[in-house]
């Protein structure tokens, strides 16, 4: 089984994508977990860019947004990490939802597990942004995991490295992993009872 | 209310899908959203003092007048149509009173099954064209959405929510005995 991991803070040293990172390292047997770096090329959305517009005659989506489609359509589940700017989603993870999102009949993200954490060096652990991102993904027809995972003050839970140390946080995060791989063997198990049913039929 | 079974020749009766329609309305704001679905199928059997109605229609095929809107009812944040791929209706307990008709059933939307009570007229049987009896039902209910886990919503920035949880089904069926 394969998560796609996706950070929506591009620092080099963000505490979001250390808390991806700390995930991948940690993943349960026979699931991979995969760090998308593309987000820093996504090119601001434009309709006249987007060739499933109809008003445009543009014919090819920007490389960053086709291979973002194709990561994401690679995977069984996305796991999101979202710091908070301005207690809201960063623009660039935004912006490049919203390139993955139209149209939205196809978007690789509908029908797909995905799950939000978040990490802020406040108290709130980006709460309000998680909140934003799982409202945003389910408008866009994911299957959103109901749940958050608000790490606040990142900067004292990791190591000098920068990795999470901190046993709670990582003990939260296996769970956040733990139930976004069991949407997926529950979306399997649907798809082949489905599977089923019309092979009887 | 006295009642009766419905007054029409005994046996299974097909649905006319071109003269049916399942449809349903959700007050929005100060309007409202109507819907309906293009596939269903539905059967109505009668025998001296039963009569037994079953419906089912295909998320998938849910027809609004805006495509993104049709992908968002077919997403988890609605009915789901990738997990839960057909609504269900069914019913043997239908009562007449002279043109008024009321059916107690149970409807399955997204895996939950709940009880209602329909109610609307029934005119008929008269005979078409080619000589077969035809019934129709025109069945109205109203249930709440987030009872079946439909639990979208959108707060509006002076209060209270976008979309109400109410929601009218309107189903208009029309059945033909063939010969």
């Amino acid at each position: 089984m394969k998560v796609l991991a996706i950070s929506g803070s591009l620092r080099r040293e963000s505490h979001n994508t250390a808390l991806l990172r700390a995930a991948a390292a940690r993943t349960p047997a026979g699931v991979e977990l995969e760090l998308w770096d593309g987000l820093k090329a996504v090119p601001p959305y434009d309709e006249d860019d987007d060739p499933s517009s109809e008003r445009t005659a543009a014919e090819t989506a920007p490389a960053a947004v086709t291979a973002l489609r194709s990561a994401i359509a690679g995977a069984d589940a996305v796991l999101f990490s979202t710091p908070e700017y301005n207690h809201s989603v960063p623009g660039a993870l935004k912006n490049a939802l919203d390139w993955v999102s139209r149209p939205v009949a196809t978007s690789p993200l509908r029908n797909k597990p995905v799950a939000v954490v978040g990490a802020s060096t406040g108290i709130f652990g980006a709460v309000w942004a998680q909140a934003e991102l799982r409202k945003v993904l389910g408008s866009l027809g994911a299957r959103v995991l109901d749940r958050e995972l608000p790490v606040g003050q990142a900067a004292t839970r990791v190591a000098a490295g920068g990795d999470f140390t901190d046993g709670e946080v990582l003990a939260q995060l296996d769970g956040v992993v733990e139930e976004l791989v069991m949407a997926v063997d529950a979306r399997r198990e649907s798809a082949a009872a489905a599977g089923g049913v019309r092979a009887a039929a | 209310m006295s009642t009766s079974t419905i007054a029409a020749p005994a046996g299974a009766w097909q649905l006319d899908k071109v003269h049916s329609s399942v449809a349903f309305q959700v007050p929005y704001l100060a309007g409202a959203f109507n819907g309906s679905f293009r596939e269903f199928d539905g059967t109505l059997d009668l025998a001296d003092e039963r009569a037994a109605v079953t419906g089912t229609a295909r998320v998938a095929s849910v027809d609004v007048k805006d495509d993104n809107l049709s992908a968002h009812l077919q997403s988890p944040d609605f009915f789901d149509a990738e997990g839960y791929p057909e609504l269900s209706f069914s019913s043997d307990r239908i009562a007449l009173d002279g043109e008024s008709v009321r059916v107690d059933g149970e409807i399955t939307i997204k895996g939950v099954t709940r009880a209602i009570e329909a109610t609307g007229a029934a005119h008929g049987p008269v005979a078409n064209l080619q000589g077969n009896d035809s019934l129709r039902l025109q069945l109205t209910t109203t249930v709440d959405r987030t009872d079946f886990g439909v639990s979208w919503n959108a707060e509006l920035p002076g209060g209270g929510k976008a979309l109400s949880d109410e929601v009218t089904i309107l189903a208009e069926l029309y059945f033909v005995k063939e010969a």
